[in-house]
């Protein structure tokens, strides 16, 4: 058994981690014209919300086994992050079709051609 | 600071220059390469946070299979460094300062929240994360949404075929 309090991370440190990968992935969402990166981005953000439920789903873990060992509080945190990596990869799938179809049509990947949408 | 503490700096680091490689290499390829490499550091980060299950998954599932298929992607388009489009000086500007904003107003929401002050997150202990309790509560608590994630994926199939068949 390992001793509790050696081996804890202050959750500070992941929210901040997690939120500076989000920035990240929204700069690029913003400053790329590329479709490819920044569905990319995309992905990246979708990853620092999964690190940060995990992050979240062992402080609750760890808390709950320090009054009551045995416990399996949290496990739900890691079950959304499961559940979110598969509705990654169903949108990855299509938006990478998407992304096939509009190059097939216009020669490009440059999203601003997607303005058309507008009219 | 233990070993625990330098495998957690060091992860960090990597994901986050990885993660600003991405945005500014303008070849693709790189940029999926950079990606991987983010997704290995968060791999590192859930087997440090003894998430064993969703370590493997990740690798086999993100940087594994997704991103083959960005690559897969890229190559069929021939995309390099001078197809790639160029935008406004003014307008990166914008995007990082927005972003920065974004940044600001977070770090200083979570600095002034008194009740994450002394919340830790469990590193090496606690079972949460192995097989074999997650698969329990995935096949009994969870059981119908795991069914219906099939059927999303079947709509997923189906909507990219009829997608890229046109």
């Amino acid at each position: 058994m390992i001793p509790l309090g050696v081996w804890d991370m202050p959750i500070q440190y992941y929210i901040y981690l997690c939120l500076t990968l989000f920035s990240i992935g929204i700069i690029g969402v913003l400053t790329r014209r590329n479709a490819i990166i920044v569905f990319m981005c995309v992905e990246l953000m979708l990853n620092a919300v999964n690190l940060l439920l995990v992050a979240f789903s062992k402080m609750h873990h760890g808390a709950a086994i320090a009054r009551l060992p045995g416990s399996t509080a949290g496990i739900e945190g890691q079950l959304f992050v499961f559940f979110i990596m598969v509705v990654a990869a169903a949108e990855v799938s299509v938006g990478l079709a998407i992304i096939v179809m509009m190059y097939r049509n216009t020669h490009s990947v440059d999203i601003n051609f997607l303005n058309r949408l507008k009219n | 600071m233990g070993t625990t503490e330098i495998l957690f700096f060091f992860l960090s680091a990597l994901a986050i220059f990885s993660a600003i490689m991405v945005l500014v290499s303008k070849n693709p390829v790189h940029s999926v390469l950079w990606l991987i490499a983010v997704f290995f550091a968060i791999s590192g980060h859930y087997i440090l946070l003894n998430a064993q299950f969703l370590a493997i998954v990740n690798l086999i599932v993100y940087a594994g299979a997704i991103m083959v298929l960005f690559l897969f992607v890229i190559m069929l388009m021939n995309l390099n460094a001078e197809t790639e489009p160029q935008k406004h000086v003014w307008m990166t500007m914008a995007g990082v300062i927005s972003g920065g904003c974004f940044l600001m107003v977070f770090v200083s929401l979570v600095r002034q929240a008194t009740d994450m002050n002394g919340k830790t997150a469990l590193m090496i202990g606690g079972n949460i994360g192995l097989i074999k309790n997650l698969g329990k509560v995935l096949f009994t608590e969870y059981v119908v949404p795991f069914e219906i994630t099939s059927v999303l994926f079947l709509s997923a199939m189906v909507g990219a075929v009829v997608i890229g068949k046109k």
